[in-house]
């Protein structure tokens, strides 16, 4: 075990899959020479050389497009996103192209490709550079969503996400890049693609919350703690393929169920999440399910007014206390 | 155009005020800003402004009387306007305290017309309670559903502390049937009165045995069984016994062994069927100091005499520890309820769930009886079966309880 920061885990990851595998390649801008927008590929160019490490031009669906017919032809290349936000001028190569191309040729393209960078929103930067995305991609068949909280949890789903034969989108933070968490650093660490985590056992309430929220619900949980609430908290990590397994069988034990999604709430992982679990705990709730999500505006850039609008530990403890009845 | 002057909200928790004066009459003109009034609030005494020019043309309130929030006190308009509109609508509500009812009917329908509540920004629409409105309808969450459904409670008897009334799992773990709408009026309190705090085995006792004689239809049946020949084998008996055998344990020995020739006394009932246990699991039902225990002997028609006696010694003296642990109460088929050493002649017990029956033993009774026409000193001991006529009918029932009492009259047979 090593402690690491999230951007050295995700580094870990790219570069043990490279060393093992001459066809991987990273693509995006400043992934190379500027050793990453965030520092994530740092050192990996002068590891693995220009042509592996390759800088594009500004042109998301440019490099959306090269890396899924890269991948049609047999490489696996990780195409960096500065941000998903961004990744949205790539939505119809993603969307269209690499979820699609396996299930129009009868299963004769394989399209083993992961796009990765941060998702959502980072702080003040206004409307255009704060959404989740997770949701939106998991809607579509033939794509693996993933939006993970720790780095040991973002080390061993990336090596799985560059090894699956599908395309993949990884989904990151800024805000968590700096975030340190021990990460086991054998060279077949990998965590399956789809499996749920409890990372907190309690007995009062699950709540879900992935990604960023995850750390949210974790700080609600701690204050709860001291007003002998005992909060339970499950992080789904996969968002597509979802473990609503590990998620029922939480609740069927709390019987309570508050989620926490840092996407808008109409269509959204919550609203996905909440329905799986009224058809497949219904007799074991005890209240209707809550959720804390974003409202449905977009994001402000005033400081006050953002963090009314971003999900935060109180909000969290809100919902907690409706669906407990102790308020 | 008439205006209506309404009781305004002049503190944040005032409900209603009340007019300590008016300082206008029917008939004054009156501009706005004018002080028209003094309402006593909940805090302090405050002037009513009117808003509106005109002249006062009814006043509705006199001095000295309460108004609820929005109440109508006065109307102001044009000398000789026709206000008899304004007058019946205040008039039909009866008194003004219907109106701010109305507002709130009106909020509710607004709310239920979805106009609020449905709003897709989070939680809105969760925290107004999914905007149920209370409908009259009994609501519990679905786990309350299930709960009161496998522990028999009637919804209906359960309060609900949920919002809207909603009965949720607390309901459920903390109801107590004695609580219901339905149960005899309680004792006052008087302060002489001693209250107990209700143990967590009380409670058991009170629920189980409440919910048994509640929804299994009891009856009884006694029987009267010479206990000579029982009274002498039990002295032979004990001369080579390990563990002292006592009559009770001979009786449990009996009841097992009449248990294997009808099958459907050892039955429980399940709703849509009844189970005949292939085991015959014999509890024994013992008082201890907080309440009752039930421990039980497994597989009692096949043990002998002195296993059971060490048994039966083992579980009474852990019971009296509350040693007993869960799963050696649990798995009873039929149970023996013994008040002979108290001098009972006889009594009635309360089934024991999930059995179909229960033995109710009395006291061996040395008395006279007639043999053959002569008077000769007998031991005599009358046992009553309580059982479950859902299952088990009256003739199945004094079957079982002949051949327990052949068996006791020749102990020898329990042999065979």
């Amino acid at each position: 075990m090593a402690e690491l920061q999230f951007r050295e885990a995700i580094r870990a990851a790219i570069d043990e899959e490279m060393s093992q595998d001459e066809d991987i390649f990273v693509m995006g801008e400043e992934v190379a020479e500027y050793d990453g927008a965030y520092k994530v590929t740092e050192g990996l160019l002068d590891k693995h050389g220009p042509k592996r490490m390759i800088d594009t031009p500004i042109s998301e669906l440019g490099f959306a497009g090269i890396g899924v017919g890269a991948a049609m032809n047999g490489l696996r290349p990780i195409v960096e996103f500065m941000t998903f936000n961004f990744a949205v001028l790539a939505a119809d190569q993603i969307i269209n192209h690499a979820s699609k191309a396996r299930y129009m040729t009868g299963g004769q393209v394989e399209i083993p490709i992961v796009f990765r960078g941060p998702n959502a929103s980072a702080g003040q930067l206004s409307a255009t550079h704060s959404v989740s995305y997770d949701a939106m991609y998991a809607h579509f068949p033939g794509l693996k969503v993933i939006y993970t909280s720790e780095p040991a949890d973002a080390k061993g789903l990336l090596k799985s996400a560059i090894r699956d034969d599908n395309p993949v989108l990884f989904m990151e933070s800024e805000q968590m890049y700096g975030l340190k968490g021990e990460v086991p650093d054998e060279d077949d660490f990998t965590i399956p693609i789809g499996k749920a985590k409890v990372k907190r056992e309690g007995s009062d309430v699950t709540v879900i919350a992935h990604g960023k929220m995850y750390h949210v619900a974790t700080q609600a949980a701690e204050k709860l703690a001291k007003e002998d609430v005992d909060v339970e908290i499950v992080d789904p990590r996969t968002v597509k393929p979802l473990d609503i397994e590990t998620i029922v069988k939480s609740i069927r034990k709390t019987n309570r169920c508050v989620i926490v999604d840092e996407a808008h709430p109409f269509g959204g992982l919550a609203a996905e999440v909440g329905y799986l679990i009224q058809r497949e705990a219904f007799d074991y709730l005890d209240a209707p399910v809550q959720r804390v999500t974003l409202p449905d505006t977009n994001a402000p850039f005033a400081k006050n007014l953002f963090d009314e609008w971003l999900p935060s530990p109180d909000q969290v403890i809100d919902a907690i206390n409706t669906v407990t009845y102790r308020k | 155009m008439a205006v209506k002057v309404e009781m305004p909200k002049l503190s944040d928790t005032m409900e209603e005020g009340v007019i300590a004066a008016w300082n206008v009459e029917e008939g004054d003109t009156v501009e706005s800003g004018d002080v028209i009034a003094e309402v006593e609030t909940d805090k302090a005494t405050m002037e009513v402004e009117v808003f509106d020019a005109g002249t006062i043309l009814k006043i509705l309130v006199d001095e000295g009387d309460a108004v609820p929030l929005g109440g109508l006190i006065a109307v102001i308009g044009e000398e000789g306007e026709d206000i008899s509109d304004i007058l019946e609508e205040a008039g039909s509500e009866g008194s003004s305290d219907k109106s701010s009812e109305k507002k709130k009917e009106d909020t509710d329908k607004k709310a239920e017309e979805g106009e609020e509540s449905f709003d897709p920004v989070f939680g809105d629409l969760d925290k107004k309670g999914n905007g149920q409105p209370d409908d009259g309808r009994i609501k519990a969450s679905p786990l309350a559903r299930k709960m009161a459904e496998e522990q028999g409670i009637k919804l209906s008897n359960v309060e609900g502390s949920g919002p809207h009334g909603r009965i949720i799992k607390r309901d459920i773990e903390s109801y107590e049937p004695s609580k219901a709408p339905a149960a005899a009026p309680t004792a006052t309190v008087t302060q002489e009165d001693k209250e107990h705090r209700v143990s967590q085995m009380r409670k058991t006792i009170a629920r189980r045995l409440s919910e048994s004689k509640f929804s299994s239809p009891h009856y009884y049946e006694t029987i009267d069984i010479d206990m000579s020949a029982v009274w002498d084998a039990r002295k032979q008996l004990n001369e080579i016994s390990d563990t002292k055998i006592s009559f009770n344990d001979i009786v449990v020995k009996a009841v097992a062994t009449a248990l294997l020739k009808h099958p459907d006394i050892n039955s429980s009932w399940q709703g849509d069927k009844i189970i005949e246990h292939r085991n015959v699991n014999v509890a024994v039902a013992v008082g201890i100091e907080e309440g009752l225990v039930t421990p039980v002997i497994d597989n009692t028609d096949q043990k002998g005499l002195q296993q059971i006696a060490a048994e039966s010694k083992e579980l009474i003296e852990k019971a009296q520890n509350r040693d007993l642990q869960p799963e050696e109460m649990e798995g009873s088929t039929f149970t023996v309820s013994n008040l002979g050493m108290f001098g009972i002649e006889e009594f009635t017990a309360i089934i024991n769930p999930p059995n179909a029956c229960i033995l109710a033993v009395g006291a061996i009774r040395e008395e006279p009886v007639v043999e053959d026409g002569e008077v000769v000193p007998g031991k005599r001991m009358k046992v009553t079966l309580s059982s479950d006529h859902r299952i088990v009918d009256g003739v199945s029932a004094a079957q079982f309880l002949n051949t327990l009492k052949q068996m006791l009259e020749n102990p020898l047979g329990m042999v065979l």
